[in-house]
């Protein structure tokens, strides 16, 4: 059973009638602690995420907590998406599955977010109306709450209309331990859908490229898909989402801390076409495009069809496949058997891929 | 120097300005076919261009594509024939 | 992809490479004493080792990377220079991605966005001019560089600028042609070349004659090629029949894309809006004469140079490069990349010393990025 105070420092919860917020945009008086900060927190935050609670802090328990042998997962990230709302997705919904997902890859089971915004003056209430129910959304989708948080105003220009930053908590159940280490040569590498998605969205979205596309963002929350992959494979090794840097930067990552090297078939990565002709026209490469909604696993081979079946029959998992193997280090973290058949390094992206003429 | 990526003319958008809707794999941009108006602009519709930074800069000719991949195709059989020679010697030489 | 697929089709790679490999044998190249091809063009030295192909060809056939990378050449005072007029504070510089991390004299297009210049990259020419249209109050300036193939839509872009009568935009004219630079590497004593894998997009502009001197004077063959590895791997195959029979002649192979006189529209544009230098300078390679375009005096007010009062004076010297900087000897195959002492150790990809690590189609770039110098198999 899950029992809280749940908080927002500055709000008024209970009784009080929520007056209804001035003009249509942002203002410095809304950062100034005052009644209009207390409207504007109630108004588009609390009235969506928090029930009530009057202190500084929420107070939490959960009873997987006090399993013998459960431990805490706690972690934390900040959300700068440009432009903030994108085909799929807004940066609020990236701020819950985000966090979300970095529970659940650590076998946790997540409960509990924090979101802290910092907002531009000048921002308009509709777009933060809009961010607000999609973070509520998201939340409620995985059965977790949003129970604290804080609010800031900047000046206009000092900030990108608005930043996120959310932090979560989870209960890691007694008996599972995942994580690069445990990484072994023969580990199967199963990814649970198309690569890049996010990535080619948030190019085409921002419009200087001149590029319009179907592709949407493919943000979501994992915690479903993982609790399927244990329940059916539960020797799994390691997961991890890939983010920022792709795919090609999450494995490299991950073959460096368990010391092996990842071999991939170029032949099996799952990628829609228009990715791949987006692609194609600005000299980019898939492996660096940025992910929301990915998840990387290594696999024993003997659970590796298991963990497939069970992906294929949730909604985050239906496109699962193999992708490669952990093999005994071979000098480079990553390397790609090309369609071609010839063998290539992937390396670490190098700063930011830029669209190239040649 | 060298990115070029074949893509399908699907529209035109604007004939004065020579300005037309290009399709990569279902990616959209509006190019110039500047360089392949040598023929009525309308005609270009349906037709396969090499673009290269927003400009079209050849229409591909389909026939000279296939001959390509003919030739190619054929290295591939004169290859199975000379490996068929090879292993039937082999087996005359047991 | 259409046009595309069909020629990254693995299962048609083993009959080229045999065929490569039989034509190798006839003419006896060894790992020792290889046939040396140059590929010019930078998209497909990055192509040769994106699908390593130099691993899959007979091993007695030696790529030479050659200097078509027009970002590696980019003298380095020229991207100070672009860096100046950045520095305008009305100046909106726009720029393919490609030039952004180049490093100049100090510093690069990259950091001097960060230092709060307003640069932005850009897909097309086509789309500065639009930024022009609609930041009336800017000077929106376009950073033109490569080689012909791109040459074309910088000139139809000032040329619609003109109809259009905009004020406010230029372009920083850098380009440069390629036959110049490929007669100066045959005319180098040092240099070994049996043949050449030629540009097959600049070629698409300019067609296949502007080659016929190589062939005509200097008895080598050249094959233009397309840019997926069966292109490749034909024009290899080429090449080396020509050798074999004693011919040296141009031969398309990228003959759905290419036409034998190139095209007239670009060509045009091209004859409209620019005319030679008498030289210019290539980075790593000192001055060549004809080899660099300027804007003709009847565009000058598309034309930066005149617009920011600057000039394009050749140099008494080229400018010293970094300590310890091969990127000469690289580009012209005198030296492969894992062979500069700086390669991996002082110039990576996240600190580069020269323009060869720094440009994904360098061959230094492409070395390391597809690295598989950096394989090795594990211990037994």
């Amino acid at each position: 059973m899950r029992g809280l105070l749940a908080i927002w420092p500055g709000a008024h919860h209970g009784t009080r009638r929520l007056s209804p917020l001035r003009g249509d945009r942002v203002t410095l008086a809304h950062g100034g602690g005052g009644r209009a900060m207390r409207d504007l927190i109630e108004q588009i935050f609390t009235s969506v995420f928090v029930p009530h609670g009057t202190e500084d802090q929420a107070r939490l328990m959960d009873a997987a907590l006090q399993a013998p042998g459960a431990r805490l997962a706690f972690t934390t990230d900040s959300f700068v998406v440009t432009p903030v709302e994108f085909p799929g997705g807004d940066i609020g919904k990236l701020a819950v599955c985000g966090t979300i997902n970095d529970l659940v890859v650590g076998g946790a089971k997540p409960l509990w977010l924090s979101a802290a915004f910092i907002i531009e003056e000048g921002c308009a209430f509709a777009l933060l109306h809009r961010i607000a129910a999609s973070m509520a959304r998201e939340a409620a989708l995985a059965g977790v709450s949003i129970v604290t948080g804080d609010t800031k105003v900047v000046g206009r220009g000092q900030a990108d209309q608005v930043f996120v930053t959310t932090s979560g908590l989870g209960v890691i159940p007694p008996g599972r331990d995942i994580g690069a280490a445990r990484i072994k040569v023969g580990d199967v590498v199963i990814v649970n859908g198309v690569l890049g998605d996010h990535g080619a969205a948030i190019l085409a979205a921002r419009g200087d490229l001149a590029l319009s596309s179907e592709i949407t963002s493919d943000c979501q929350s994992l915690g479903d898909l993982m609790e399927a992959v244990f329940n059916a494979a539960p020797g799994l090794h390691a997961a991890r989402d890939a983010t920022r840097g792709g795919l090609a930067s999450t494995l490299n990552e991950m073959a460096e801390a368990a010391g092996i090297t990842v071999q991939i078939e170029e032949s099996l990565l799952p990628l829609r076409d228009e990715v791949k002709g987006m692609c194609e026209i600005l000299g980019l490469d898939p492996l660096y495009l940025a992910n929301e909604g990915t998840l990387v696993l290594f696999v024993p081979e003997d659970q590796a069809d298991l963990a497939l079946v069970a992906m294929k029959s949730t909604p985050a998992g239906r496109q699962a496949t193999r992708i490669g193997r952990a093999v005994a280090a071979r000098g480079v973290p990553v390397i790609l058997r090309t369609t071609f058949g010839g063998e290539r390094v992937v390396d670490m992206l190098v700063g930011d891929q830029l669209p190239r003429i040649c | 120097m060298c990115l070029g990526i074949p893509g399908q003319i699907i529209a035109i958008t604007d004939a004065a300005r020579l300005l037309a809707l290009a399709d990569v794999s279902g990616v959209r941009r509006e190019i110039s076919v500047a360089c392949v108006s040598d023929r009525p602009v309308a005609k270009l519709v349906g037709e396969w261009v090499l673009i290269h930074v927003g400009f079209a800069m050849a229409v591909i000719d389909a026939d000279e594509a296939a001959r390509t991949l003919d030739t190619l195709r054929a290295l591939g059989e004169t290859q199975e024939a000379l490996d068929a020679m090879t292993d039937s010697a082999r087996a005359l030489a047991l | 992809m259409k046009y595309v697929s069909e020629f990254r089709d693995p299962a048609a790679a083993q009959g080229v490479l045999s065929a490569i490999a039989r034509a190798a044998d006839a003419i006896g190249a060894t790992r020792g004493n290889p046939v040396h091809i140059m590929e010019i063009c930078g998209g497909h030295t990055h192509a040769i080792f994106r699908y390593g192909l130099d691993r899959m060809v007979h091993d007695g056939i030696e790529f030479i990377h050659g200097p078509g990378c027009p970002v590696c050449v980019l003298p380095m005072r020229r991207v100070d220079e672009c860096i100046q007029i950045a520095r305008h504070p009305r100046v909106i510089l726009t720029t393919f991605g490609d030039a952004m991390r180049v490093p100049g004299t100090r510093t690069s297009l990259m950091q001097a966005k960060a230092e709060g210049c307003d640069i932005r990259v850009v897909y097309s020419p086509l789309d500065a001019v639009e930024l022009a249209r609609r930041n009336p109050t800017r000077d929106v300036v376009f950073f033109g560089l490569g080689f012909e193939t791109t040459t074309p839509s910088t000139a139809l872009s000032i040329q619609q600028a003109a109809r259009d009568g905009l004020t406010n935009f230029s372009v920083f004219c850098n380009h440069i042609t390629v036959p110049p630079p490929i007669k100066a590497l045959l005319d180098d004593p040092h240099m070994e070349l049996d043949g050449f894998v030629g540009p097959g997009h600049v070629s698409m502009v300019i067609g296949i004659h502007p080659y016929d001197f190589i062939a005509r004077d200097y008895g080598k063959p050249l094959v233009v090629a397309g840019f997926e590895p069966l292109d490749i791997l034909q024009s290899v195959l080429m090449v080396l029949d020509q050798i074999c029979d004693g011919r040296a002649e141009i031969e398309n192979q990228y003959a759905r894309v290419v036409p034998e006189h190139g095209n007239k529209v670009s060509l045009a544009a091209i004859d409209d809006v620019y005319e030679t230098r008498p030289s210019f300078e290539w980075r790593g390679l000192g001055e060549i004469d004809a080899s660099g375009l300027r804007i003709r005096s009847k565009y000058a007010a598309f034309d930066a140079e005149e617009k920011f009062g600057i000039g394009y004076a050749t140099a008494r010297e080229p400018q010293a490069e970094a300590e310890g900087c091969a990127c000469g000897a690289v580009m012209t195959g005198r030296i492969k990349p894992p062979q500069c002492p700086q390669f991996g150790k002082g110039c990576t990809p996240e600190m580069p010393l020269g323009a060869l690590m720094v440009s994904s189609e360098g061959a230094c770039a492409a070395y390391w990025q597809f690295g598989r110098a950096r394989i090795t198999e594990p211990a037994a």
